[in-house]
């Protein structure tokens, strides 16, 4: 017994176990009977059976699904760029001497902080076909004659349900990039002070290098959580005006919860997994290409 | 339960006057009718209800004090969860999916539909009250019965969706009341939108009012998704008719409604922003409420606006679609006998009248007898909703009102294919070749 605790694979193995049967547990068997559930044509109450490809075939084919998949790329995409630009341009700001540094870093905070469901209810309002804010504005500055007509219109709904996104996510990224440029040495800005760079080839020569690793593990976590919205648009649109804001996530919900077709809402969720794969592939092989950055002196 | 028994009980409440009854009378009421309720509570039983989130606040308070004086009469403590309309369903689906969760539950059109197997078998409360209050109306019927014809939930109430309108702006547009015909409503709305006092019906994904406009415009038009036997005949003359009318309709709206939710329409009309919506008659209650705090615009609204039921189309009788609340109780619930007790004192006359009065036509009832409650008779402008759960077609249309039918109102089908017509995102022929592809399916 006593050998057995000494041998560093076993205790090792020991160790793992709570940690293995937490994931076992709360992600491996959930993602496992989704991807099940996915190939039977289970509804609310009954189990179903087995029909192999059958739902993926009916959702491929279906166009409220391509929309679906083609709005969920599309929003993951524009509000990841838009979240990344105005993220890291906050960041540099902050990172900068200013007065009230402490309490404008948490000022910026706040949309992250405020519950999903407050700030889609307050974006509700903002975005109100009659009540608009905006409209209202605009209207009394003489700039427009009739209301916005922010969530009726299909691409009009798209960019504001990015929009709204986008105010909720930059906080994230903003904070998230501001501790990695506090990582960066002042003295190899000092350095190239000397050297006689400007401000823009510091930034490109030596911030974003030394960013690079930071940046692809927050934007890994932010194209996942754009990814897999789904309380913005519930609460926004409900995937509405017929369907041109509808994400994967709630296309799932609806088929599975609310229209009782278990088997094919699971395919649809589990036809994001490729996607979220994608998107992590891509943060990893970034963060083994920066290995050097982090000292090891291989390159590979 | 013998006749006799019933006939004491009368005794004991007689001089109570049935919706004027004092508190006290009415707990007398209450314990007498447990000591003689064929539905005899489990010992010790407590039950969780979960039910839609009222819209009208004195209608929960009045439920609330029947709740209090069942478990009074009764000793089982009943505990209730509100949510909010679209959430009842999620939770009840999930509930029945993992069978465990409230005893009860109070949803909205055919949710106990979406798990036949999953809920407890009624037809002796259905039976019991039926005989008692003078019949279930035929939809109550097609609502309660699952597979088999057994009474899998009791419809306890139907909320009305009505036209909503302001007297002074169709009269303005040259109307003295809502025509009875659907061409002539088109009308109506042209002349309203050429006055720049326009009205509008949601076109987003309102499960309530845009549901009830949209099935109205079809169905008006002899337009359905499936026939009798639930085969899906949506590809037809009569859905291209629906939809050109449709489609007419959304051009005269104010600019917005495709992103309009059920609350919208309310928060427009209030306003003062539309002349004429489709919705409950919660506008009027709220105009009412206001006024009663001494609020002049809401005062002006109140005694401007008015009600009226849905114009009929070719197909020549009324195509209304009024929201169903039937309660449901589940099968693993360990108390089903106190469930039952608690369903059949809900809807005896002592406790039903004073609800229905309390909701103030916002409910319309299901049991033939209760067409003699008060509320029917004290304001004109609410007297049509008595006939609310007559004349609604049930979830499915022609068809099955089971989880099919369900689905398909989960699926937004039929309102997703009039909000891409009248947005133009889709022709009349794509809309419905979509739908259709769905709706084929869901009733495959």
């Amino acid at each position: 017994m006593e050998r057995l605790f000494n041998n560093r694979n076993f205790l090792g193995l020991l160790f793992m176990l709570p940690a293995a049967a937490f994931l076992l547990l709360f992600l491996v068997y959930p993602l496992g009977l989704g991807v099940w559930l996915s190939f039977t044509d289970a509804r609310i109450g009954t189990p179903g059976k087995f029909v192999g490809l059958e739902n993926y075939e009916w959702i491929i084919g279906d166009s409220k699904f391509q929309t679906a998949v083609f709005f969920t790329i599309f929003y993951t995409v524009v509000a990841s760029a838009i979240k990344f630009a105005v993220g890291l341009y906050l960041a540099i700001l902050l990172n900068e001497r200013l007065p009230f540094k402490a309490i404008i870093r948490a000022v910026v905070l706040i949309p992250f902080i405020v519950p999903t469901v407050l700030s889609a209810i307050a974006f509700w309002w903002i975005f109100d076909p009659q009540f608009s804010v905006i409209s209202w504005s605009l209207k009394k500055a003489g700039l427009i004659t009739e209301n916005i007509n922010f969530l009726g219109d299909v691409w009009n709904s798209r960019f504001s349900v990015i929009f709204a996104n986008v105010w909720r996510g930059v906080p994230f990224i903003a904070i998230s990039l501001l501790a990695g440029l506090q990582t960066v040495p002042p003295s190899l800005y000092e350095a190239a002070t000397l050297d006689g760079a400007t401000r823009w080839q510091m930034f490109v020569k030596i911030t974003y290098p030394l960013l690079t690793p930071i940046i692809a593990v927050v934007m890994t976590f932010s194209v996942l959580f754009t990814f897999t919205d789904f309380q913005l648009i519930k609460v926004l649109t409900n995937g509405g005006p017929a369907g041109a804001t509808e994400l994967m996530a709630t296309m799932s919900y609806n088929t599975a919860i609310l229209g009782g077709r278990i088997g094919e809402g699971a395919a649809v969720s589990t036809a994001m997994v490729p996607f979220l794969l994608a998107a992590i592939m891509v943060s990893w092989f970034g963060l083994q290409r920066r290995k050097w950055q982090a000292g090891s002196d291989s390159n590979d | 339960m013998t006749q006799s028994n019933f006939t004491r009980r009368n005794v004991l409440k007689t001089g109570a006057v049935l919706a004027g009854a004092s508190a006290a009378n009415l707990a007398l009421w209450a314990q007498a009718w447990a000591q003689a309720s064929p539905f005899k509570p489990e010992k010790g039983a407590s039950i969780q209800l979960l039910r839609w989130k009222r819209f009208v606040q004195a209608e929960e308070d009045a439920f609330m004090v029947l709740v209090a004086n069942f478990t009074k009469a009764t000793g089982v403590e009943v505990k209730v969860i509100n949510e909010s309309l679209d959430d009842v369903q999620p939770k009840a689906s999930v509930a029945a999916n993992t069978n465990q969760g409230p005893d009860m539950f109070w949803g909205l059109y055919s949710l106990p539909h979406l798990f036949p197997t999953k809920v407890a078998d009624v037809t002796d409360v259905a039976n019991y009250l039926g005989k008692k209050y003078g019949g279930w109306v035929d939809t109550a019927q097609t609502y309660g019965k699952g597979p088999g014809g057994k009474w899998i939930c009791i419809p306890v109430a139907y909320n009305g969706n009505v036209i909503n309108y302001r007297q002074s702006m169709i009269e303005k547009a040259g109307f003295k009341e809502i025509p009875k015909d659907t061409a002539g409503f088109l009308e109506l709305m042209k002349a309203l939108k050429e006055k720049s006092t326009p009205g509008g019906f949601a076109l987003g994904r309102a499960s309530g009012d845009g549901n009830a406009w949209v099935h109205w415009a079809l169905w008006s038009q002899g337009a359905n998704l499936v026939d009798a036997k639930d085969n899906v005949i949506i590809n037809s003359p009569e859905t291209v008719k629906g939809l050109e009318y449709a489609k007419a309709l959304s051009d005269t709206f104010v600019p917005g409604t495709a992103s309009w939710n059920d609350a919208f329409n309310n928060k427009a009309f209030l306003s003062g922003e539309i002349s004429l919506t489709n919705n409950g008659v919660s506008i009027y209650a709220a105009a009412k409420a206001g006024a009663a705090k001494g609020d002049a615009k809401m005062k002006e609204i109140m005694d401007d606006m008015n009600h009226s039921l849905w114009p009929i189309g070719p197909v020549g009788k009324p195509t209304e679609f009024h929201i169903a609340y039937p309660l449901m109780i589940m099968k693993y619930s360990k108390v089903p006998n106190a469930c039952k007790a608690f369903m059949a004192f809900m809807l005896e006359a002592e406790n039903y009248n004073k609800w229905l009065e309390e909701a103030v036509a916002y409910l319309t009832h299901p049991l033939n007898a209760y067409d003699a409650n008060p509320v029917w008779r004290t304001d004109p402008k609410l007297s049509m909703l008595k006939d609310a759960s007559r004349r609604t077609l049930t979830a499915g249309g022609l068809g099955s009102v089971g989880e099919k039918a369900a689905g398909a109102l989960a699926d937004f089908v039929m309102l997703d294919m009039v909000a891409s017509v009248c947005t133009g995102r889709a022709t009349i022929k794509d809309a419905i070749a979509v739908a259709e592809r769905q709706a084929k399916r869901i009733y495959r």
